[in-house]
């Protein structure tokens, strides 16, 4: 026992003292890396001090060495969750800084693609959620939804996980033909999985009492410590970047911000699952009329022609050689750019700053996890292990976006 | 009341060649109910979960247990730095022995008449089973409590303190739901309290204490969860907390006691729930006084069919409910169930004075 | 009757043979079969991949105590009332009332106590959850139990 180790109550030396516990970063409840070192007393937890960095990839360093369209594929990587919404939000923000207009197809297949990646985030997330409280069957009905939508974003973009699915004034690709059939079958399908997992849940009186009163934060701490997304919103605030500062077009679809008043992980589990309706909402009316045209930019000079024309026209194969081979591609001006989107788990921004040179000067990303896990501590102290638990599967902290 | 007409001859006869088969017979069913367990667990989870389940080793994936068992035989044995070894090595066989000794005192049929002398297919032929059952399930929480201390980590002490907090409170309310069944029944035997539970009402309810004893079966089934460690009260491991609880630093042979221990203990429960609660190995409509083999053995298997009725709903509340958190789970013992069974108790004595 | 445990005997015998069989095919026969490579970091107490700070072995929190004594008094309250429920309806009625009513009143004082420490606050599993909580926090975790959107 070490003799920093603070005597909590008694007095003289018959005192009880804290033990320190470490939680990860080899840990079931740390999905991902994460370390906290704990000090407890009995159970009761008085202090966390979180440590991170174990999954730094560096990759706002490794921006400066890669041109934009590069980078595109690193960006997956961040919240690997919701690959298809880091994509989405880096392109938008070097078509901010470049000044490029995207087609209004290219506008509706994004905010679709946004809202699916959204949907696989927070059954994810509900899942963990129920899976830390032990229901360990609620996490593989989600990761089988999950597996569904997968499906879709493989036929999409190729790939399951690592999507890398927009480019700089467009996208990889335009949809196949059974996209449409296989959204409207999965936007069917899923609210019954939703009602299923609130029917499990909701009155489950275990869930409640693991849930109501836990980790919760005041609007006033959520706000100070800047969180943003689903956390923000279960402490009242109701603040979405789809409608506080609306992209995509998100100003023209009719969608709710839900709120709960509570903070505590009880309400950001109603949060989420009110916002899994809100997305289908959306998809529902972007399905609707999704324009036809082309899915990419007509600016050449910056947007990616498609590979069909590249193979059959020269001029096309030219842009390409010009865009993509090393030594070449686009050069914004010198300037610098903060944009921002409304990731799963909150505000995911950018900012870009370019010399004028093919890479960024710059680059720094605003991950919504670290920017959440900041509040953890005070979420926590004087709660139990068990609720630590729970309050961390709360804030989905994913370690790729969090060391980045 | 049953206590006069017990179909069951004691005397003072020598211990002779089918007792002992009925002992080796008794451990042999526990030694493979828990394989059998460990499989169907698993498969069930998997049709819970949308998934297939072990379906590989052997015929629906049947030997799958005795794959892992092998497997966990032939694992490496750490022994951690700082352990107190004697606990250590100790601790699972004291896990395992009163979990697979509750077993005998379960009566797993009707008397059989073999040789021309009548057999209790049942182990402990003394008539304060319960007795034994309690100090059993006392005995339970210490070699989960050992071995969370011998580990010297600290994940396994914390699981073991919550271990023993809870078996101990638990046990408490598993005695006082105990105490109105042996009040309605009038007996500590559990012969007599399954005799007691024969016939039936309007001549299809069956007599069973779960009808006379509702509460007490409430509350004895909520405390057969807790003292097993199952979910929702298995936070002496939860795996989301305390990786492993008392067992993190067990592996191998060592662990795989453990893992016995908690089935062998599901099993024990749900036999003691049947015995007292679903009329142990009667039914309705069986004939008084039948001492035949056939009847014998169709009264184990009636036994067995509404063991495994529990055991299925154990297995499916494992799989579909978070589990508690310590305070809340200390909070429903004390608070809940302590006082409701006390209660029960003094509602039974006086509707036994009416 | 003098051989109504000789049956759990032999099942001791049995389950202890078992378990010393096990570990010693564990220990002797499958030490040929299984890997034995122990290393420093391997027999390390597990704590998550980190080294551990300060023992287990530390004057821990005094509720898994409280609760102990606690329970010592119930379980003997319910030893002794397992021959009492076996035998209070066989009794003549006038002794019969009088056991009755004795009992209710010892399962009384015992309930009283169980109020006593219930009132105390005995019984919250965790006395000091806001101890370390500051005011505003405590404000915070009171939840309004109002329905979220």
């Amino acid at each position: 026992m070490s003799a920093a180790t603070p005597v909590v109550a008694g007095k003289g030396t018959l005192g009880t003292r804290t033990m320190k516990l470490n939680i990860g970063p080899q840990h079931p409840a740390t999905h991902g890396t994460l370390h906290l070192e704990c000090e407890v007393d009995g159970e009761v937890i008085v202090d966390v001090i979180p440590h991170i960095g174990f999954l730094h990839t560096g990759f706002e360093k490794l921006a400066e060495y890669r041109s934009y369209n590069q980078f595109i594929t690193l960006s997956d990587r961040l919240n690997y969750m919701s690959s298809l919404n880091n994509n989405i939000g880096f392109a938008m923000a070097v078509e901010e800084l470049l000044g490029i207009e995207i087609t209004p197809r290219c506008r509706v297949l994004r905010v679709i693609m946004a809202e699916l990646g959204r949907i696989g985030d927070h059954a994810l997330s509900i899942g963990l959620q129920a899976m830390d409280l032990g229901a360990f069957s609620i996490m593989l009905w989600t990761f089988v939804e999950r597996e569904k939508l997968y499906d879709i974003f493989e036929a999409v973009t190729g790939g399951r996980l690592t999507t890398s699915w927009t480019r700089i004034g467009g996208l990889s690709r335009d949809v196949p033909d059974d996209f449409v059939p296989a959204v409207k079958k999965f936007v069917d399908y899923f609210p019954g999985v939703v009602d299923e997992i609130e029917k499990m849940l909701n009155r489950n009186r275990i869930f409640l009492k693991r849930t109501i009163g836990v980790g919760a934060l005041s609007k006033q701490d959520a706000i100070s410590h800047g969180l943003t997304g689903p956390l923000l919103r279960a402490c009242g605030v109701a603040y979405d970047i789809r409608r506080a500062n609306p992209y995509l077009g998100y100003e023209k679809y009719d969608f709710d911000v839900p709120t709960a008043p509570d903070g505590d992980v009880y309400s950001r589990y109603k949060v989420r699952i009110a916002e899994l309706r809100q997305s289908l909402r959306i998809l529902e009316q972007a399905m609707e009329n999704i324009p036809s045209g082309p899915v990419t930019a007509l600016d050449t000079k910056f947007a990616l022609p498609d590979k069909f024309s590249i193979y059959n026209d020269m001029e096309a194969l030219i842009h390409h050689f010009k865009l993509i081979m090393h030594g070449h591609g686009f050069k914004p001006q010198a300037g610098e750019i903060y944009s921002s989107t409304e990731g799963p788990n909150g505000e995911l921004g950018w900012f870009i700053v370019s010399d004028g040179t093919r890479n960024p000067y710059r680059l720094r990303c605003r991950p919504p996890s670290f920017i959440n896990y900041t509040a953890m501590p005070k979420m926590v102290r004087g709660q139990m292990i068990s609720d630590l638990v729970a309050v961390m599967s709360s804030i989905n902290v994913i370690a790729g976006e969090l060391d980045r | 009341m049953g206590r006069g007409n017990r179909p069951v001859v004691k005397g003072d006869k020598a211990i002779r060649f089918w007792d002992i088969a009925v002992v080796i017979g008794v451990f042999a069913v526990v030694m493979q109910i828990v394989p059998l367990l460990v499989w169907a667990e698993r498969r069930i989870s998997a049709l819970i979960q949308d998934r297939v389940g072990p379906n590989r080793v052997g015929p629906f994936g049947l030997f799958q247990p005795l794959a892992d068992a092998i497997k966990l035989l032939f694992k490496e044995d750490v022994i951690p730095d700082g352990a107190d070894r004697f606990l250590f090595v100790l601790a699972p066989a004291l896990a395992f022995f009163p979990a697979a000794m509750t077993a005998t005192v379960i009566p797993f049929g009707a008397p059989m008449l073999i040789g021309g002398e009548m057999l209790q297919l049942q182990v402990c032929r003394g008539n304060v089973g319960m007795m034994l059952f309690m100090a059993l399930t006392g005995l339970s929480v210490y070699g989960i409590a050992f071995g969370g201390w011998a580990s010297n980590n600290k994940y396994a002490m914390l699981g073991s303190l919550r271990a023993s907090a809870q078996v101990l409170s638990y046990e408490i309310a598993m005695g006082i739901a105990l105490v109105s069944v042996f009040m309605t029944s009038q007996s500590v035997d559990l012969n007599t309290i399954v005799a007691d539970q024969t016939g039936t009402w309007m001549g299809f309810v069956p007599k069973w204490n779960v009808l006379k004893q509702p509460l007490a079966f409430v509350i004895f089934f909520i405390a057969a969860f807790a003292e097993t460690n199952r979910l929702p009260f298995d936070l002496a491991e939860c795996e989301a907390e305390l990786v492993g609880g008392y067992h993190t630093e067990y592996s191998s042979m060592k662990f795989s006691l453990f893992f016995l221990a908690e089935y062998a203990a599901m099993f024990s429960s749900c036999c003691m729930i049947t015995t007292l609660f679903l009329g142990g190995w009667s039914f309705p409509g069986m004939p008084a006084g039948e001492t035949g083999k056939l009847f014998s053995l169709l009264t184990v298997a009636v036994f067995f069919t509404k063991v495994a009725v529990l055991l299925f709903f154990f297995i499916v509340v494992r799989w579909t409910l978070p589990r508690f958190r310590f305070d809340q789970l200390m909070h429903l013992g004390w608070k809940t169930l302590i006082p409701l069974g006390l209660a029960n108790i003094a509602a039974t004595g006086v509707a036994a004075q009416l | 009757m003098r051989y109504d445990y000789v049956g759990v005997l032999i099942y001791l015998v049995l389950a202890v043979g078992f378990v010393l069989i096990g570990m010693t095919a564990q220990r002797f026969v499958s030490k040929f079969l299984r890997t034995n490579k122990p290393s420093a970091a391997k027999l390390s107490p597990y704590e998550c991949g980190e080294e551990p700070v300060g023992g287990t072995s530390i004057r821990f929190n005094i509720r898994f105590y409280v609760m102990a004594l606690v329970f010592i008094v119930f379980d003997v309250e319910i030893v002794l009332l397992f021959p009492w429920a076996r035998v209070f309806t066989e009794l003549y009625p006038y002794y019969r009332m009088t056991l009755f009513w004795d009992m209710l009143i010892f399962v009384g004082i015992l309930a009283l106590g169980l109020a006593y420490i219930w009132a105390k606050g005995d019984l919250e599993w965790v006395k000091t959850f806001r101890k370390h909580l500051s005011p505003a926090e405590k404000v915070a975790r009171t939840p309004s139990k109002k329905e979220a959107v």
